[in-house]
């Protein structure tokens, strides 16, 4: 286990190493953040103090240098456009985000599992079809019109959701969480409805083809024929069965809900990171898109940790050994 | 039974949201967020906007950007270099300190010393030479040369307060004033010291959600009507409009073109709407080798002045601002929305594309040549199609034109390198008068003077140089005005740049409220109304 662990970090460091020279250099190519930041008024003195203000006179290794030096030591720099850490600005807009992500993938979980197992052990009857026919619409129609839709039908028509942004929240142990007040919680169901639909759909594909594959297994027959109660087949022997694909995908589809649901937060007009790291592009923010994209690959490399955690819980087979890891 | 239904719906909606909508709330929806709270760290329009609710200037600009008195109450000039202001007694900032002359030195001090600070507000202070305190209520201020745009360049900046900062002895020095420390932007994020004399007090910010402000009720002035104003950022054009139509928010500001016609309709819903002080124009680079234009034997035919003329001629203004705008914008003949200080009433625009076409032959182009425009294709409204429709009107008098948009980021970059014969640009006059465009698009690129810094075509007529340096050393108004109008007119004439049209800025907002439409396109909470 502790080799594994000491394995999974060092390829990580190697990951985010990579990573933020492939970033760095990406946005440097882009443009140089003066252009867009400053005032159209300023004068060429003026111009020039700011570049040298923001570091962005030396030449490019040895900005580079310095912000590696920075990060060994853990300062991933001030954000150009807002003038603190780029850390805090990041941090600063997760819990947001994940209380959404949690809640949609929670929405996922709860309708997609049951209709795709029912879907599943009954493929050709007619709700079993309407499922499918369902998923194959969560899938193909865009997130911003479905949302815009949403938004259309429940806050402008009906009046019964707000149309965007976050609601009341409350501080716990210091961070701001909106779904422990029903105001919060009302903000939150239009958008969380939104970034599930897709899981859904893919929750339910995965279950369905598990629940195919398996109820067709010997074992099951056998439960079957010890005459073990249909729930009980289905609960324990099926669904712990097609578990292992749908907890992988789950767990990737998790990260990337957090990291980059950006349509979403764009159109519900949620303070998510998303949102932040697509203003932080479009102004040339390079000290938080970097920081943005380290706080990421930290979080995937979480999320898979965990998902691996999970699949020797389910299927007792699976050890996390050093050796073949 | 829809009916029903829907009125049950609304009963549900309004239980719902009981309490929420107080009669003196104010909710508005905003296209772009302000970087930080703090009033010096970036001259931008969003930070500008809700600095104003907060820190005050010494003087003000109403709704058509005309100087109106704020901290201070009077102010006159002692001889061409030497301004007296009078400052306004009694005023409270809003820990209850009184408003006095060093609260403005401090400011002063403060502003080169914001660190980081991506786009600085020294470019407003450094005509200031110095600056005595005779009394706690008058400043004399001299400048180094005339200098007109004093009174105007204090409208910029708000007055922070020295004593909260810890600044009550520092004095003002030309070279730099000397300081233990200087405040930080994230003091003034985090409310501990967003401490002014304005309307409104700060009661919460969180970036990307929400800027809460509650009414000041020891204001000098008119007191808001509103007890609470939220700001909330709604960047997405769609969903702003859909807060607004589902009553999520009260206003909101850049209501998107293709909605205005049925948010005018909506009977809910009122739109107010002005002339900016934003003009689009096309730069032609006037270099002696230019990078996109192909087909003239490596000549740069933009420095003739016949085919800038027929650039001009055969653009219909008229036809861009009904198709592309829906008529909310107006064909431009200068730099500046006639009307606005130092224009030329005289300036007009024409149509003739056969006329445009024998410039073309006479300068020695009868079969054109071929061209590409550059373009921003999210920065101004529709940048992107009205640089599509100019490349098809070229392409008619023979000048074969092609398109190459860009992100803002890349565009302004690529720009500043140099990379386009012809771009499409736009320029807002801050000061809401000619020198702005004047000096920084068209006057000869000169560091020492601040003259051109955003002069990329290489135009340089030492005439309009010599006005404009002429009227930005005249303190007498009038005759500014006929300098700056002067130097607009050589401008126009010898088609510096090519201008397009004046900007329209619509607000919308619930029936019930008015606001003042605002050349400037500042969102002013204190200055929307409920109707009576």
């Amino acid at each position: 286990m502790l080799v594994f662990l000491i394995r999974r970090i060092a390829q990580s460091a190697i990951v985010v190493a990579i990573m933020s020279v492939l970033v760095f250099t990406g946005i440097f190519a882009i443009g140089n953040p003066i252009d867009v930041l400053i005032s159209p008024e300023a004068d060429e003195a003026e111009r020039a103090a700011a570049i040298a203000r923001l570091g962005l006179d030396l030449p490019m290794h040895e900005q580079f240098l310095a912000f590696a030096r920075n990060a060994l030591a853990g300062d991933l720099g001030i954000s150009f456009v807002h003038g603190v850490p780029a850390v805090q600005l990041v941090l600063e807009r997760f819990p947001a985000t994940l209380e959404l992500a949690l809640l949609a993938m929670t929405i996922a979980v709860l309708t997609g599992i049951p209709l795709g197992v029912w879907a599943g052990l009954r493929p050709d009857s007619k709700a079993g079809k309407i499922i499918m026919a369902g998923s194959i619409l969560g899938f193909s129609l865009p997130t911003f019109w479905v949302g815009m839709l949403l938004i259309m039908a429940f806050a402008v028509s009906l009046g019964w959701l707000p149309a965007s942004g976050r609601g009341e929240t409350v501080e716990v142990l210091g961070v701001p969480f909106s779904f422990l007040t029903a105001n919060g919680l009302k903000h939150m169901i239009l958008p969380a409805l939104n970034l599930a639909l897709f899981k859904v759909s893919l929750v339910i594909r995965l279950a369905r083809a598990g629940t195919r594959e398996v109820a067709l297994q010997d074992y099951v027959r056998f439960a079957r024929a010890k005459g073990l109660s249909p729930a009980r087949i289905v609960g324990v022997h099926i669904l712990k069965n097609i578990m292992i694909p749908v907890v992988t995908v789950l767990g990737l589809e998790f990260g990337s809900v957090i990291a980059f649901s950006v349509v979403t937060e764009t159109v519900f007009a949620w303070p998510g990171m998303g949102k932040l790291l697509i203003d932080s592009i479009l102004l040339l923010d390079r000290p938080v898109v970097v920081a943005y994209l380290l706080v990421t690959v930290l979080l995937f490399i979480v999320i898979n940790l965990v998902v691996d955690l999970l699949y020797s819980l389910l299927d007792p087979r699976i050890r996390l050994g050093g050796a073949k890891a | 039974m829809k009916q029903q239904l829907s009125i049950l719906a609304g009963a549900f909606a309004a239980v719902l949201l009981g309490g929420q909508v107080s009669a003196a709330e104010l909710r508005i929806g905003t296209a772009a967020e302000p970087s930080a709270l703090d009033p010096h760290y970036h001259n931008l329009t969003p930070n500008n906007t809700v600095r104003r609710h907060i820190f005050e200037s010494l003087v003000d600009q109403d709704a058509k950007q005309r100087l109106i008195p704020a901290l201070a109450e009077s102010w006159r000039t002692i001889d061409d270099k030497t301004w007296e202001f009078k400052l306004r007694k009694g005023v409270k900032f809003h820990d209850g300190t009184e408003f006095t002359a060093q609260d403005f030195v401090y400011t002063v001090c403060r502003i080169p010393n914001v660190a980081n600070s991506p786009s600085s507000f020294t470019l407003y202070t450094k005509g200031i030479d110095s600056i005595e305190v005779p009394d706690p209520h008058t400043l004399i201020i001299r400048t180094a040369a005339p200098y007109p745009l004093l009174p105007v360049e204090l409208t910029t900046f708000g007055i922070i307060s020295a004593k909260a900062a810890g600044g009550e002895t520092v004095t003002f020095d030309k070279a730099g004033c000397k300081a233990d420390s200087w405040p930080s932007t994230q003091a003034f994020n985090d409310g501990s010291l967003a401490i002014g004399t304005g309307p409104f007090k700060l009661a919460a910010y969180r970036k990307g959600e929400r800027i809460v402000l509650d009414r000041n009720p020891d204001y000098w002035g008119e007191k808001p009507e509103w007890d609470k104003v939220t700001f909330r950022p709604i960047t997405s054009e769609g969903p702003r409009v859909a807060a607004l139509l589902a009553g999520d928010v009260d206003l909101v500001d850049e209501p998107p073109l293709q909605d205005l016609e049925r948010l005018r309709k909506d009977p809910k819903i009122s739109v107010v709407e002005t002339l900016s002080n934003r003009i689009i124009y096309l730069a032609l680079d006037q270099a002696e080798k230019t990078p996109t234009i192909k087909g003239t034997d490596d000549r740069n035919p933009l420095r003739d002045i016949r085919v800038r003329q027929a650039m001009s001629m055969a653009i219909d203004r008229e036809a861009i601002v009904k198709r592309i705008m829906n008529d909310t914008a107006e064909p431009a003949a200068q730099l500046l929305a006639p009307g606005l200080f130092g224009t030329n009433p005289d300036l007009k625009f024409s149509y003739d594309a056969k006329r445009a076409k024998e410039l073309l032959a006479e300068a020695g182009y009868p079969n054109g040549f071929e061209l590409t425009i550059g373009t921003p294709n999210d920065r101004y409204i529709n940048d992107e199609k009205i640089a599509q429709a100019v490349a098809q009107m070229y392409s008619r008098i023979g000048i074969k034109t092609q398109v190459d948009a860009a992100t803002v980021n890349v565009f302004f970059s690529r720009r500043n390198k140099g990379e386009f014969s012809v771009f499409l640009g736009g320029w807002s006059a801050a000061t809401g008068e000619a020198s702005s465009p004047l000096k920084s698009l068209v006057a000869t690129r000169i560091k020492e003077k601040g003259f051109g810094p955003t002069n990329y075509t290489g135009y340089s007529n030492p005439k309009l140089d010599d006005l404009l340096t002429k009227a930005l050393a005249t303190v007498d108004d009038k005759e500014r005005e006929k300098l700056l109008a002067e130097a607009m007119k050589t401008a126009v004439d010898d088609v510096a740049l090519v201008p397009l049209h004046y900007e329209v800025t619509s607000w919308a907002m619930r029936k019930g409220l008015s606001y003042e439409p605002r050349a400037d396109q500042y969102t002013l909470a204190y200055a929307v109304r409920s109707a009576k």
